[in-house]
């Protein structure tokens, strides 16, 4: 058995903590630094969840309640050591919001995990929905419309740290999602993690050697709950207000998408999809309105070409690139590539011209309309061919690196 | 007894229209084990697309057409989409039809906008059917109910009496062997799904201008559709048809009843003052917990019986 505190774990750790810290000093700005706050706070989220799907198998469509309540109670907590009523850290609030979190999600995965598999998840919805609901409907908790207004710098000065500047703030998350990652990641290494594992492939043979599969979901489910919450606490301290939308259906679908995007069949997928998902919603909103749109599509083309994710076209180059055999897929890579521009290209120029009211780059409703129209058709025929190049290439490729042992 | 029997017949007319939708959901998911979380984009689709055909040729030509242009939709998704996934899994498969729901919603805000569309009851069934005591009833509302009972009765007839019922029948139980005795059983999966969009659509058609059409429908309705379906068990179309009457009697009658714990307690004579901690909890009324009270019947179902009204044993 491997050492818990092996050598290499501990150097990778400290790899990570130290990019987390060197990141701020490269993108110093202003927009970049909440960006980064941003993308701190949904990678927690995002493998909190992915404890849920990608190691327990079940598909949840209302993590975002777990979020959502722990941050509403962190801010209340806030609101309470601003009015002075008692005193605690601030930087240690987001173990209030794990513990709400946790408490949430102990008391409704007694419900929700008695079933998995697509029962699971409907299940999933309709109390994201409850929940949701409820919110409208005790608005001195949830603050109604305008949500919960905090102050992060309740706790006063303490060693230095107001958190006042963003710069503080930043820390915060990255500290917390340092440990919450290096807490999740633990949670995969221990017989727990492994038992989820087999419940997620096999809940039939978990019976048949003596543990109970419902009791390990819920498990998983309250643990991922706590994580869920650490998120949504940091998310308080982070915007300094929380809405009833924190914890509803759009937000749970957006955890889905992320962990999805990303890939959820290894541990580091989601937070690929954290990033780039967070990166994508801020720039792509700032330049078109159809924003959630392209994002849908693209979601549907990970799904139809790789269901596993970023991750998963990364893990299946890796032994290409050892083998160096990746020079054999590069002259068709770049077909592909060629081959999907007009597609694209046609594509976005159809939803713009409907977003903008018949015309682009100035040119007539019908030459806009007809151009693009071409484009399409042209790119699927020829995709269609290069995606046929890919496959045979890749066939041959299997071949030669099952016969030189790499896979 | 007014209040009672004209919401009777308007939970009915509810009632009869979630059981289109969950009907179709149910024979989709009992056939091909998919959950098709664009169930109710599909009656979003059926809408608009009454909407805009009606625009051109009135209300009936595009009763008969919207939902078929739904159904061929349905079916591209399926022959495209849904069979190039199905070999990831069935949790690709839900979230394919996940992703396809936020495509659909956002395309409708691209051709139709984010407002309400004038989507409006045909004049011709613009009158009053009948005064119930003071009520005067819609006759539109009446037509609805005929609309579903009719497709229902058809559906009923096309299952369990003719050959292409059989072999839809056969093909979900004994897939396998279906198709060794000759016949495309993915072909009829395909149909399946179009039949089941048709459906979603039609309601759209019939529910859209009963009540609103705008972007948000598709949300509102589908999770209660999936509440139908877990409430009356996976998989059990009998199940799902109790179930839509019994959601869409309580949706309806809760939304009407103005009632509050404070109003219970007032007649006992108990009062409790404005500023009592309680006060803004018990004062909360019937009507506003209309929302939660589907999903709250859901939970409790679960607790008591985990596979529904009429599900089946297994997950």
């Amino acid at each position: 058995m491997a050492r818990v505190f092996s050598k290499k774990r501990i150097i990778f750790w400290a790899l990570v903590a130290l990019s987390f810290v060197l990141l701020p000093m490269v993108f110093d700005g202003g927009f970049s630094l909440s960006m980064l706050s941003q993308m701190g706070i949904a990678i927690i989220f995002v493998l909190s969840y992915n404890m849920l799907l990608g190691q327990t198998g079940l598909l949840s469509f209302g993590h975002a309640v777990y979020f959502g309540l722990g941050a509403f109670v962190t801010a209340h907590i806030v609101n309470f050591i601003d009015q002075g009523a008692f005193w605690f850290p601030i930087t240690f609030v987001p173990i209030v919001g794990g513990i709400t979190g946790l408490l949430f999600a102990l008391v409704l995965g007694f419900v929700t995990t008695r079933r998995a598999g697509t029962p699971f998840a409907m299940i999933s919805l309709g109390i994201a929905e409850m929940v949701a609901a409820s919110a409208l409907m005790f608005t001195t908790f949830f603050g109604g419309e305008g949500g919960i207004v905090t102050n992060r710098t309740a706790g006063g000065v303490v060693a230095g740290i107001s958190y006042g500047p963003q710069i503080q703030v930043f820390y915060l998350i990255a500290g917390w999602c340092l440990i919450s990652m290096m807490g999740m990641y633990a949670i995969t290494r221990t017989p727990l993690g492994r038992l989820a594992n087999a419940v997620r492939d096999n809940p039939e043979r978990v019976k048949f050697i003596g543990y109970n599969p419902v009791r390990v979901r819920w498990l998983m489910m309250t643990l991922s709950g706590f994580f869920a919450g650490v998120a949504g606490a940091l998310a308080t301290v982070n915007y300094e207000i929380i809405t009833a939308e924190a914890l509803g259906l759009m937000a749970s679908g957006n955890v889905v998408l992320m962990a999805f995007i990303g890939g959820i069949n290894h541990f580091w997928g989601p937070i690929i999809g954290a990033v780039l998902v967070t990166l994508l919603q801020s720039a792509l909103s700032t330049y078109t309105q159809a924003w959630l749109l392209y994002f849908g599509l693209f979601f549907l083309i990970i799904i139809l070409y790789s269901p596993g994710g970023i991750a998963n076209i990364l893990a299946v180059h890796a032994p290409v690139i050892k083998a160096r055999l990746f020079k054999s897929l590069a002259s068709s890579y770049l077909i592909i590539f060629l081959a999907s521009a007009p597609l694209i290209v046609g594509t976005i120029a159809v939803i713009e011209i409907l977003y903008r009211g018949g015309a682009i780059l100035g040119m007539s409703a019908l030459v806009s309309w007809s151009s693009s129209l071409v484009l399409i058709v042209v790119g699927l025929v020829v995709f269609r061919f290069a995606q046929r190049r890919v496959k045979s290439v890749w066939a041959s490729l299997d071949l030669e690196l099952r016969k030189r042992g790499f896979v | 007894m007014e209040f009672f029997l004209v919401t009777l017949l308007n939970s009915l007319s509810y009632g009869l229209l979630l059981f289109m939708l969950s009907s179709g959901l149910t024979l989709i998911f009992s056939m091909m084990g998919v959950l098709n979380f664009a169930h109710a984009s599909f009656y979003m689709l059926g809408a608009y697309f009454a909407y805009q055909i009606g625009a051109y040729t009135g209300f009936w030509i595009a009763l008969f057409l919207a939902p078929l242009v739904v159904g061929v939709i349905g079916a591209f998704t399926e022959r495209f989409g849904l069979r190039a996934v199905h070999r990831f899994g069935h949790v690709a498969e839900l979230l394919f039809t996940f992703g396809l729901a936020y495509v659909i919603e956002e395309v409708v805000h691209l051709v139709w906008g984010r407002a309400p569309v004038n989507y409006r009851i045909p004049e011709r069934l613009d009158f009053t059917l009948f005064t119930l005591f003071t009520t005067q009833y819609p006759a539109y509302r009446a037509f609805m109910m005929l609309v579903s009972v009719v497709m229902l009765i058809t559906l009923y007839l096309l299952l369990t009496r003719t050959r292409v019922g059989l072999i839809v029948q056969a093909s979900l139980t004994h897939p396998s062997m279906v198709e060794a005795l000759g016949h495309n059983v993915p072909r009829v999966f395909m149909f399946v799904f179009a039949g089941g969009c048709a459906l979603a659509g039609l309601a759209g058609v019939l529910g859209g201008n009963m009540f609103i059409t705008e972007p948000g429908m598709a949300f509102a309705v589908g999770s209660i559709v999936f509440v139908v379906v877990v409430f009356g068990g996976m998989g059990s179309l009998v199940g799902a048809f109790i179930a839509s009457l019994i959601i869409g009697a309580i949706q309806t009658f809760s939304v009407a009843l103005n009632l509050s714990l404070l109003d219970f307690l007032n007649l006992f004579g108990l009062s409790i003052s404005e500023d009592s901690f309680w006060h803004s909890g018990l004062s909360i009324t019937i009507s506003q917990t209309a929302p939660v009270l589907p999903y709250l019947l859901m939970v409790l179902m679960l607790i008591v019986r985990p596979r529904g009204l009429m599900g089946n044993r297994e997950t």
